[in-house]
């Protein structure tokens, strides 16, 4: 999922009878499935939250250009270009989607965009690994965007309306990407025999990083149950990585490439896998700064953003000069 | 001086396909470059969305160079495997990106032209040709109204975007000429209306070029020094590095399928 550890302010959940009356008009609206939409009440905590939230989002979507941007130069065949070329920009879309959804609740794109820069917001701790090989580029669609699908498509019945509109366009193209990302994991699994050890060493780097994607269990998070109460959250972390595990394994084994978890094995009584859980204390290193690409990435949309000022003061400029030009004309 | 023999039809025919072709394919790398690294995220979709294109572009004129050609040879093989010497792109488009103004001028001087030459084509006697000049030239419409667009709102910004952008005219200007220079294939070509002479270009080019140029209040460099060789095959240092890496995977992996 693209946004974890999401804040809400709240220290505990209240109840309806603990709040004031719009508070419970508001709480009411939720449980019965309406939409909010933006020039409507809501609560402070609310639409500060969701801003962190689809922040977040529209960071992820961003930064994510630059793993998979990694390998559009050294695509192996022209239609493999194209494919990634597409997908990158799909993500760049996603990311205009979702910054004008947060700008209906008050932040600008370019507040944001400080934010993220000054390392006062997040993206996902999955855009901090590095894709060393074409290989990685099939595991990042097949994995990545498999795992933000787990995550968005319940999101479309979020109770923000302009989320969950963002979140119905940008699942449809998500499942595209996905199905890509495993098309070129077959070709690699089913290759010569470096191309498929090429496969199964990303599926060894990336499946991980991929359940960390989700978050820590947040089963006891009064974070996630405000959230879930305000229906911007659909589902644990628990319950989203069980899905995401259920789905992958067979997946992999059609590929024959092995998961790496030797713990790994069906349970019949609950029906699903067990499995085994990520290293949190690396997922707490990501989030703090110190995965293997952090600073690569930072410091790469931080020095977009800076070699691009005068670009953009320019058509602001040019703007202003033509607008002079048409009252001098009146 | 030794006269050399008049090329056959299908030989020309072979040789300006892979000079059209190389010209998207190393413009479309070049500009794939961009990607998640623009000024604004509007410029990256729009970057990639030319790319795109020119790598659609680039497969179909590639991919035809190799059916007329009769060696069996993909436009994935003639991509990625030719080294930089059997490359015909125009050196204008292997120039490194520089700044995004120096990328957005080179941009703007080859879509023009790529204009010219796109509408010509749409009217050669090869079907096959003019069908793909008239896909092809439905996209490029749109490349040079936003190049265009682009050139006149940096090139009357401020101070800064002004010199950024005659200074990228001024390095870009002298890459211009090759496009309009015609050799015996091009002469065999327009011979036979296939293909326009390079030269029939000229004007009309240089027509929109400075119309959108002095509207940008950016003057046209007075030194009529023009470089070439891409054409034939003799490129700057730069094309070795962009093969190296677009070529990687197939020339570390031969024969493998992705
Ligand atoms: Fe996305
Ligand atoms: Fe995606």
């Amino acid at each position: 999922m693209y946004a974890q550890l999401v804040k809400t302010d709240s220290d505990r959940v209240r109840g309806l009878d603990e709040m004031s009356a719009e508070e419970r008009a508001f709480q009411e609206r939720i449980d019965r499935g309406e939409k909010i939409e933006p020039k409507e009440w809501m609560p402070e905590g609310y639409r500060k939250t969701l801003i962190r939230q689809i922040g977040q989002h529209a960071h992820s979507e961003i930064v994510g250009q630059l793993p998979e941007g990694n390998w559009i130069t050294r695509a192996p065949t022209l239609e493999r270009k194209a494919i990634l070329l597409a997908k990158v920009q799909d993500e760049a879309g996603h990311g205009l989607y979702l910054y004008c959804a947060a700008e209906t609740l008050g932040v600008s794109r370019d507040e944001l965009i400080e934010l993220l820069h000054a390392g006062k917001m997040k993206y996902s701790s999955i855009f901090n690994y590095p894709t060393l090989t074409w290989a990685d580029i099939g595991a990042v669609g097949w994995l990545v965007d498999g795992a933000a699908i787990m995550n968005q498509v319940p999101l479309q019945r979020t109770s923000f309306g302009p989320y969950s509109r963002a979140m119905i366009r940008i699942c449809k193209e998500e499942s595209f990407h996905q199905r890509q990302g495993y098309d070129i994991m077959m070709k690699m699994a089913k290759g010569s025999p470096a191309q498929k050890a090429m496969a199964q060493d990303a599926l060894n780097r990336f499946w991980y990083p991929a359940l960390m994607m989700f978050g820590p269990s947040d089963k006891d998070s009064v974070h996630s149950a405000q959230s879930m109460a305000w229906k911007i959250k659909i589902n644990t972390n628990d319950e989203l990585r069980q899905k995401f595990v259920d789905q992958t394994v067979p997946q992999a084994h059609y590929l024959g490439l092995t998961v790496p978890d030797p713990d790994l094995k069906w349970n019949e009584e609950k029906g699903g896998y067990d499995f085994s859980e990520p290293d949190w204390s690396e997922f707490f290193d990501v989030i703090a700064g110190n995965g293997p690409c952090n600073t690569e990435r930072l410091n790469a949309r931080v020095k977009a953003w800076e070699d691009g000022r005068w670009f953009r003061e320019a058509l602001v400029a040019h703007a202003d000069k033509r607008a002079a030009a048409r009252i001098a004309a009146e | 001086m030794a006269t050399a023999a008049t090329p056959s039809v299908n030989d020309a025919l072979v040789e300006f396909l892979l000079r059209t072709g190389d010209n998207t394919l190393i413009l479309g790398h070049r500009i794939s470059e961009w990607c998640g690294h623009s000024p604004v995220l509007e410029e990256d979709i729009a970057l990639a969305n030319s790319a795109l294109d020119l790598i659609g572009q680039t497969q179909l004129w590639l991919g035809l160079a190799g059916e007329i050609e009769g060696k069996g040879r993909t436009a994935d093989n003639l991509a990625y495997l030719r080294d930089a010497a059997e490359f015909r792109n125009a050196l204008l488009v292997e120039r490194p990106n520089g700044d995004f103004g120096f990328t957005l001028m080179r941009q703007f001087l080859f879509d023009a032209w790529h204009f010219e030459l796109l509408t010509a084509l749409t009217q050669s006697k090869d079907p096959r040709i003019a069908e793909i000049a008239a896909k092809s030239l439905k996209e490029v419409s749109y490349h040079i109204e936003r190049s265009a667009d682009l050139i006149v709102r940096l090139g009357d910004g401020t101070a800064e975007s002004h010199k950024r952008m005659q200074d990228a005219l001024d390095q870009l200007w002298s890459y211009t000429g090759e496009l309009f220079i015609g050799d015996a294939y091009d002469d065999v070509l327009a011979e036979a209306g296939i293909a326009p002479h390079p030269a029939s270009l000229k004007d009309k080019w240089l027509a929109v070029v400075s119309r959108t140029l002095s509207e940008a209040t950016l003057k046209i460099p007075s030194s009529t020094f023009m470089h070439k060789g891409g054409k034939r095959g003799i490129h700057t240092e730069h094309l070795g590095f962009i093969l190296a890496e677009m070529q990687f995977l197939q020339r570390a992996y031969p024969g493998a399928t992705w």
